[in-house]
């Protein structure tokens, strides 16, 4: 019997008010091993408090060469920044 | 299409950027990444052993901690780079099965010998100070994944290479007979870390490409140079004697100067002469053979848990 076991991502939560955040995969059976793998691999130094892991199969992702046509639009929009307003000083604290 | 997809990875590559598994990228690029990634991968778990030797017999049970954590961190290091070449369309399965059949090699530093407990500390202290010079530059390396791996390995090592050089401080600060056993580990290591950066730049001949790719930042000497500068003090710090008697510093350089590393020695290390070779690779085989029911015991396990969900 092959048992290559799947892929997982791994997303670590490093302390509480953050978010969890991709650090890595693991090869595991279940989730429960990989959650363990997680473990193991990347919180070794306390480097964590929570851990999420994905089957790697189960990510969707935008295509590169997509890039453009997704992103661009957004470049000629300063105007969504607040710091394209000039306005008089004396409102400075808007 | 390719052009457009060869001119957007050059001027990625260009602009100092970095490319991402998903992105399109030469065919060489990624062949040279993945051998690369992979022989860093096959040697962080082969370093496991001539270190895990010693756990039984670390002098104390402190120093057996220590030396767990840092065997236990070496497979890490070896996971999180199958991490990153199997972000290349490779799979880890079949990155072991070509370290097993000798179709990919692991850096040849671990197939000498450690007799004594100082060989330890000279491994923390020469191995992996070699292998931080050599690796702090690929924190920054173009691809992704194999930087994000780096950063994480650098990070690590510097506890390994810490441990080592107080093992053989608190021997030297001993009896005639330890300073002594520091001294031979230095003698056996020096010149093997010293060849542990490659081949001269002039024999080098990848060196300019992966270079001009941001694989490498700095060639083989420079790295070798730096090396150097670094661990001289350190000897001296020990009271030890690097075996180098051409060794000095040269005040117009800036540098030391240092002597030239026996390189037929290095190509007979590359080619895996001696027995050392084959017993890593029989004891790693017979690892993976050993955990093979482990494997497929957990796959069975998932399996029935997913037919009765």
């Amino acid at each position: 019997m092959n048992a290559d076991w799947p892929r997982w991502e791994v997303f670590l939560r490093a302390r509480r008010g953050l978010s969890h955040t991709h650090v890595g995969s693991v090869h595991a059976a279940d989730g429960e091993t990989a959650l363990q793998a997680g473990r193991d691999l990347f919180t070794r130094r306390q480097e964590g408090i929570s851990l999420w892991v994905v089957p790697s199969e189960q990510v969707v992702a935008s295509d590169p060469d997509d890039q453009d046509s997704l992103f661009e639009p957004a470049d000629d929009k300063s105007f969504r920044f607040p710091t394209s307003f000039e306005l008089p000083s004396e409102v400075d604290q808007m | 299409m390719t052009i457009h997809a060869q001119q957007r990875f050059d001027s990625l590559i260009e602009a100092d950027e970095r490319i991402e598994p998903d992105d399109w990228m030469p065919e060489e690029y990624r062949q040279t990444l993945v051998r690369q990634i992979a022989q860093h991968a096959h040697s962080e778990i082969i370093g496991m052993q001539p270190e895990g030797a010693w756990i039984s017999r670390a002098p104390s049970l402190h120093r057996k901690a220590i030396l767990i954590a840092k065997v236990q961190d070496e497979a890490g290091h070896g996971l999180y780079l199958y991490g990153a070449a199997e972000s290349l369309g490779t799979t880890r399965a079949e990155l072991l099965d070509r370290l097993h059949t000798r179709r990919q090699k692991y850096s040849s530093i671990f197939n000498y010998p450690t007799p004594t407990w100082a060989d330890v500390g000279a491994i923390g202290w020469l191995v992996d100070g070699a292998a931080i010079a050599n690796q702090v530059p690929l924190c920054r390396c173009s691809f992704g994944p194999y930087g994000r791996a780096m950063v994480r390995i650098c990070k690590e090592e510097s506890f390994h290479q810490r441990q080592g050089f107080q093992i053989l401080l608190r021997l030297t600060e001993g009896t005639a007979e330890q300073k002594q056993m520091a001294q031979e580990a230095l003698n056996r290591w020096w010149w093997p870390s010293v060849m542990m950066f490659g081949p001269p730049d002039s024999e080098s001949v990848h060196n300019a490409r992966n270079m001009a790719w941001g694989i490498k930042r700095f060639t083989n000497d420079e790295l070798r140079q730096g090396f150097v500068d670094m661990t001289v003090p350190q000897a001296e710090l020990l009271g030890l004697t690097i075996p180098d008697p051409e060794l000095r510093w040269n005040d117009e350089r800036g540098h030391y100067d240092f002597g030239e590393p026996d390189w037929e020695e290095f190509a007979r290390m590359v080619r895996g002469e001696g027995d050392l070779p084959e017993q890593r690779l029989r004891v790693r085989r017979e690892a993976h053979e050993n955990g093979a029911w482990v494997r497929e015991a957990a796959a069975a396990y998932a399996a029935r848990q997913r037919q009765a969900a």
